[in-house]
């Protein structure tokens, strides 16, 4: 594997290389300077929605712009570059091959993001992540809009190019000596959500095709004077993004099975249910999509369908969750930096999840549905678990990557403030939620209960942000002045540490 | 290796829950999908950034409805734009005001007093201030 660090290079060799493991830190990299970048956003939106009246924004197009790039960022720019940077370093190695399957390809769909994400913050729109027509078609301002379509469409043909690599290297370069059965989870759950891309994103690159020729007055697809529907977008829009759910959290999940056996001692409880899980998700992902459309008018039947397809996927998840108990149990927990956050990512995910069957219930929808509730619901699990297992992963590859430790007091504040922000502002913004705050609003009337869980969120996320500026400094101070790691075993577990042989010899060695 | 017995009972024991929330809703989501016979229609119309009201007998009030207590209503929601969402959140109201649709919704206030009325789908530039106030008064 690259110790980066210890042997420089000029960046151009990292930039213009095709390597897996170059490739993977530029992803790494690019998708941890989107997490803060997003970070910095989500702040500032947090810092307006302190109090009733204008904060620190002067006027509601701005915070409009600023939580529709922070969602973006966070969505398409990290969870997924992050993903497929750590995949990069991995995969390979997992399945026992010299490198992607198809390397400038690989470098392609990585050159691919820097333009989309160009587009997105040159642009800076404001039809929310979403962009639900005809808001976006016939309201929304250009060039900013269509910046935001052609910067999607380029950053989901980089993420279909990718998966289409992540599977050929698993399903062909894999060493004929491994069953598929024997790869591990990791690399598992990038095979699933390689898989899910393929057949999730094309609807909704046909999507911004539609919106895009419909901004342009030359079709009707989501207007309803020229006989279009606006729910088309959204059954387009969610039929993609419902399995994209699953395509964020899945590698979050599979970072927790390489972590939670090494970190316990133990050897896993049950692969077998792992990939079982993991492909049941992929499959039932795809039947669930109209949960989100519950108050666009749809029938009784329409509703019960999704309800039931909801509720089916909701098994697998807690398979995960009774897997890594089940690891943990009797084992001799080393609880470092990685471990804490894995388990701290468990807690949250449990807990979002049993949110999420509430959403699901019919009734129960029409309460929760476009509040804070579900703003709170769906970062449980974009931060307290995508983020959360992302973190564990960044801690615990960090002496891989660098070969030098990541500062522990520092690691230790992390968890500790991200622990506590993440709870003090997404369990309260689910109460606010059920005080019925909408969500993606400038300012709000001055009710007492509405003030007092603001104002709460709003400190939980400075706290939050607090651990997140730790991170920045451990992750920079530490990768130049860090202790060396003892790279057999940097985390003392007394086992070996991450597939040594083809870290100390690379498969590539010149450039 | 394996499913052992503490996973099998522990799936069946989601699966049950799972299956108690999904029976519970369906039942509750029957009952409320059954608008009564003698509700009366009142047309909501929303457009960026207001909503208009119009009754049974034709009178129209903007941004503020003014209801009977014990009085069946039910709401007729379309949008003139882009889409909102109709929502009484004292009331469990809510339902999406899209172009090119109706969507219904009904209630029975039985509880004088003022309630507000708000935007819950994001319509742009005035979303969050796309507020009314909903008036129910004793029916004498």
């Amino acid at each position: 594997m690259v110790l980066e660090l210890a042997r420089p290079r000029p960046i151009w060799q990292i930039m213009f290389s095709t390597h897996h493991t170059d490739v993977a830190l530029l992803y790494t990299i690019t998708s941890l300077a989107f997490l803060f970048m997003g970070g910095v956003l989500a702040l500032t939106l947090r810092a307006e929605l302190f109090a009733p009246g204008p904060q620190i924004i002067p006027d509601s197009i701005t915070f409009n712009r600023i939580f529709t790039v922070h969602g973006t960022t966070m969505l398409f720019l990290f969870a997924i570059p992050f993903a497929s940077g750590i995949g990069n370093y991995l995969v390979p190695i997992m399945v026992r091959y010299k490198d992607m399957a198809y390397p400038k390809l690989n470098a392609i769909a990585f050159w691919m993001i820097p333009v989309g994400a160009a587009l997105v913050w040159l642009g800076f729109s404001d039809v929310s992540w979403t962009a639900y027509a005809p808001y976006s078609v016939i309201r929304a301002p250009g060039p900013a809009a269509d910046m935001w379509i052609f910067g999607l469409k380029i950053v989901g043909i980089s993420s279909v190019l990718s998966s289409i690599n992540f599977v050929v290297t698993i399903m062909k370069c894999k060493h004929p000596d491994l069953p598929l059965s024997k790869v591990p989870l990791f690399a598992w759950s990038m095979l699933v959500i390689s898989l899910m891309t393929i057949v999730a994103i094309p609807t909704f690159a046909a999507a911004l095709l539609m919106m895009l020729t419909d901004r342009l007055g030359v079709s009707g697809f989501f207007n309803p004077a020229m006989g279009g529907d606006p729910i088309a977008y959204q059954h387009l829009f969610w039929f993609t993004f419902h399995p994209e759910v699953y395509i964020f959290i899945l590698p979050a999940i599979g970072m927790m099975y390489e972590i939670i056996p090494r970190f316990s001692r133990k050897p896993l409880y049950s692969q077998a249910s792992g990939v079982f899980a993991f492909v049941m998700l992929a499959i039932i992902g795809f039947a669930s999509w109209g949960h989100h459309m519950f108050a666009t008018g749809m029938s009784f039947t329409e509703k019960t369908v999704f309800m039931i397809g909801t509720l089916a996927a909701v098994p697998a998840s807690g398979m995960h969750v009774f897997n890594y108990l089940a690891t943990m149990w009797g084992g001799r927990i080393r609880f470092d930096a990685p471990m804490k956050f894995a388990v701290g990512g468990i807690a949250l995910f449990f807990s979002a999840g049993a949110g999420g069957v509430l959403n699901t219930a019919m009734p129960l929808d029409f309460i929760t549905h476009d509040t804070y509730w579900v703003v709170g619901h769906m970062h449980l699990f974009l931060t307290g678990t995508i983020a959360f297992g992302f973190v564990a992963f960044t801690y615990y590859l960090f002496p891989f990557i660098t070969g030098r430790m990541y500062n522990r007091k520092l690691a230790d504040y992390h968890f500790i403030t991200m622990f506590a922000g993440t709870v003090m502002v997404f369990f309260t913004q689910h109460l606010l939620g059920l005080y019925g705050m909408p969500r993606r609003v400038f300012d709000y009337p001055p009710f007492p209960a509405w003030i007092a869980m603001n104002e709460f969120a709003t400190i939980g996320a400075f706290i939050l942000g607090s651990g997140m500026l730790a991170f920045l400094i451990n992750l920079i101070y530490s990768s130049a002045k860090g202790k060396e790691a003892n790279m057999d075993d940097p985390f003392g577990l007394g086992g070996k540490y991450y597939y040594p042989v083809s870290a100390k010899t690379p498969h590539h060695t010149g450039y | 290796m394996g499913h052992d017995t503490a996973e099998w009972v522990y799936v069946g024991v989601i699966c049950g829950i799972l299956a108690w929330v999904g029976a519970d809703s369906w039942y509750v989501e029957k009952l409320v999908d059954d608008v009564p016979k003698d509700a009366e229609v009142i047309k909501v119309t929303a457009q960026q950034w207001f909503w208009t009201f119009e009754h049974k007998d034709g009178t129209k009030e903007v941004g503020q409805l003014h209801l009977k207590k014990g009085q069946p209503y039910k709401f007729e929601i379309t949008s003139k734009d882009v889409n909102h969402a109709f929502n009484m959140p004292d009331w469990v109201i809510m339902q999406d005001a899209i172009p090119g649709r109706i969507n219904k919704a009904w209630f029975v206030p039985d509880q004088v007093g003022e309630f507000p009325i708000q935007c819950r789908e994001y319509c742009g530039l005035l979303h969050y201030n796309m507020r009314g106030t909903l008036y129910i008064e004793d029916n004498k």
